[in-house]
């Protein structure tokens, strides 16, 4: 099955010199107004993620994530996590330093779009992350969810 | 009425090179001595040194507005007024120098800072003054003995939270109804556009008591987190995008505040067939709202993002919209003439050419733009977009997602019902347009759709006394309306007995 998330090497070396300073680090993709459509990086203590969160996969060791209603449109869409310079305000951890996460897409094939129907619907919930976590204990470059 | 010849400045001289925090009523160095590089947008010069302030200088904020609250809640409403008015004198006098700072520091035209945001923001000033001197609190007489008396009174200090789309006018918007109900303010500019706010401590900055009003400048992460959830605000405001806005939520969960949530819209800009019954003076103004998508270079929350067009006029309609784009003059912001200036940074840019990409990618039909712009010269180094218009269905990714950028989506409808229901057929509901000759057909279309403001053959009026604010994920709280006081204030009630009778319970 393909990833519904991947890290390319440059956001990649970002998020671990991020989580050397921050601690444990959660994405979320975010919606609307200003900085908004953009990955938010947050520090796991300071984000809870919830019950209607869909858990996309883990990007450099850490879980990202993407609303349910959101996550309708991007159901058929492969998003590659790159940084770019920035500015943009944002609370969003890299932003300080005049860099950005940025969004990338690619639209499934349509092999690959039935072979995530056949997966059934992505996990939900901050338990989709641990079980993965659990499931294969390795920090890794990109991993799609357990199962 | 005569035009009086101005001068504009890429870097106006006015502008000191460095901002330290407004805290307290006075200029104070961030306290890590950190500063950062804010550049313009239409050419990455840089306009000045701005404090990359920290939760210690958050604090110093909230010191300087704990001292000052108890004094500024008890001044007379009179008072307040007369200082928001003064406030509002001060920005009238220096019109041209603020505009001149927001059109370099955000990139939008110099003809909309001059005719909207900044008169704007004055008005904002003038409108909450007279709403505090209009407003009264209410008395109940329960019985012959016994009275409710109903105060209203202010929070204490609030947290504002403001973008880089409109840096003034969201500050105005915000700081008029908390300061002239007697609360005191920290706020924190967007790191992209700190100036125009920077100046106005400059030219109003001791019209305030000292401490009424705090400054902080720095970055979301830096700045805003600490001071959504220090558990010293009484309230917090934001405007931003639903990630951030949920996190702010979060603290405030914590700290059991009230806050104000504006987050973005996807917003339906719904043209009848009828616009085209007359070729007049109604079709030319449709056909502006149609291409009122660039305005701000689409970096509004209400951005008319989504034109959904009746299907029977639908070509003949889309080769007059369409050249009507085609025409937006993009280039130096500070020319009177340019509609369209730079997006506010390079990773806005950025963004925006990946929607463009997934349009594409779609298959949505690109009609027009879908590129960089190139005015030459200095401004190669800008972040200039062409105005730029995909035709495709309300299904797509283009259609959902708030791209804030000068992109527009259209698609068709049949008739009413799909008109609405496609309309509807979003997360968002902050703003909608409706053009229609028939009066009866826009109020049931305006009263069917879910979102805040339904402009009605208009769009991207902001006249203060008409509430604005979110449906469903954009949002809620209404602001620019007398209402938002309710969201600066809380309620007292003194229930007196005037009897001398005991109860006789015990």
């Amino acid at each position: 099955m393909p990833d519904r998330v991947l890290v390319t090497p440059e956001a990649a070396t970002l998020i671990r010199r991020l989580k050397a300073e921050h601690g444990p680090l959660v994405f979320h993709q975010s919606g609307g107004c200003c900085e908004g459509t953009a990955p938010m990086c947050f520090k796991q203590s300071d984000f809870r993620v919830g019950q209607n969160d869909v858990f996309l996969g883990v990007i450099a060791g850490c879980p990202f994530y993407i609303g349910a209603a959101t996550f309708r449109y991007f159901a058929y869409t492969q998003i590659v996590i790159d940084v770019t310079r920035g500015g943009g305000d944002s609370f969003s951890l890299e932003a300080p330093d005049g860099v950005r996460f940025v969004t990338r897409s690619r639209l499934f094939s349509d092999v690959e779009a039935r072979e995530l129907d056949a997966a059934g619907p992505p996990a939900m919930g901050p338990q989709a992350f641990q079980q993965c976590q659990s499931a294969d204990g390795q920090e890794n470059q990109s991993r799609p969810q357990g199962g | 009425m005569a035009n009086p010849v101005q001068k504009f400045e890429y870097r106006p001289a006015a502008l000191r090179k460095r901002y330290d925090n407004f805290i307290g009523g006075k200029w104070m160095a961030p306290v890590k001595g950190r500063y950062f590089s804010d550049t313009s947008p239409l050419n990455q010069m840089e306009l000045a040194e701005v404090a990359r302030s920290s939760a210690e200088d958050v604090e110093l904020a909230l010191d300087a507005a704990h001292k000052a609250k108890d004094a500024w809640g008890r001044t007379a409403p009179a008072e307040r007024a007369r200082i928001l008015n003064k406030i509002a004198d001060r920005i009238d006098e220096n019109l041209s120098l603020i505009a001149n700072v927001e059109t370099v520091d955000n990139g939008k035209p110099i003809r909309e800072t001059l005719n909207a945001d900044v008169p704007l923001a004055a008005d904002h000033f003038r409108y909450f003054a007279s709403c505090i001197r209009a407003e009264e609190g209410s008395l109940a007489e329960l019985d012959n003995d016994t009275v409710a008396y109903h105060f209203r009174e202010p929070l204490g200090v609030v947290g504002q939270i403001i973008p880089w789309n409109f840096p003034l006018l969201m500050a105005a918007w915000k700081l008029a109804p908390a300061l002239v109900a007697g609360n005191c303010v920290v706020i924190k500019p967007a790191s992209d556009t700190p100036l125009s706010l920077a100046l106005l401590m400059d030219l109003a900055g001791d019209l305030l008591p000292p401490g009424v009003l705090n400054v902080v400048f720095g970055h979301g992460a830096e700045v805003g987190t600490p001071l959504a959830r220090s558990p010293r605000i009484s309230k917090i405001a934001f405007t931003g995008e639903t990630t951030t806005g949920r996190q702010i939520m979060q603290y405030a969960a914590e700290t059991i505040i009230p806050q104000t949530m504006e987050l973005g819209g996807k917003s339906p800009n719904i043209f009848f067939a009828d616009v085209m019954d007359q070729d007049d003076a109604f079709l030319d103004k449709a056909l502006e709202g149609f291409a009122l998508f660039a305005f701000n270079k689409g970096e509004v929350c209400t951005c008319p993002s989504r034109a959904l067009i009746q299907e029977s006029m639908f070509d003949k309609f889309m080769e007059k919209a369409v050249a009507r784009v085609a025409k937006i003059k993009v280039g130096d912001p500070l020319d009177l003439s340019t509609q369209m200036g730079p997006q506010c940074s390079h990773g806005q840019m950025e963004k925006i050419l990946n929607y463009i990409e997934i349009g594409k990618q779609e298959g949505a039909k690109l009609v027009t733009g879908g590129e960089r712009a190139h005015p030459g010269g200095d401004f190669e180094k800008g972040f200039f977009l062409k105005p730029t218009v995909f035709v495709g269905n309300n299904k797509m990714r283009i259609f959902q997602e708030e791209i804030f950028g000068p992109v527009l989506s259209v698609a068709t409808f049949k008739d009413r019902d799909e008109a609405i229901r496609i309309g509807n057929d979003t997360l968002y509901g902050l703003g909608a347009g409706v053009w229609s000759r028939d009066v009866n057909n826009t109020y049931r279309v305006g009263r069917e759709i879910q979102a805040g403001r339904v402009w009605t053959n208009c769009y991207h009026a902001y006249p203060a006394h008409a509430a604005f604010g979110g449906y469903k994920q954009s949002g809620f709280g209404r602001e620019t309306h007398k209402m938002i006081l309710d969201h600066y204030q809380q309620t007292k009630n003194l229930l007196v007995s005037y009897s001398t009778k005991a109860m006789g319970f015990f």
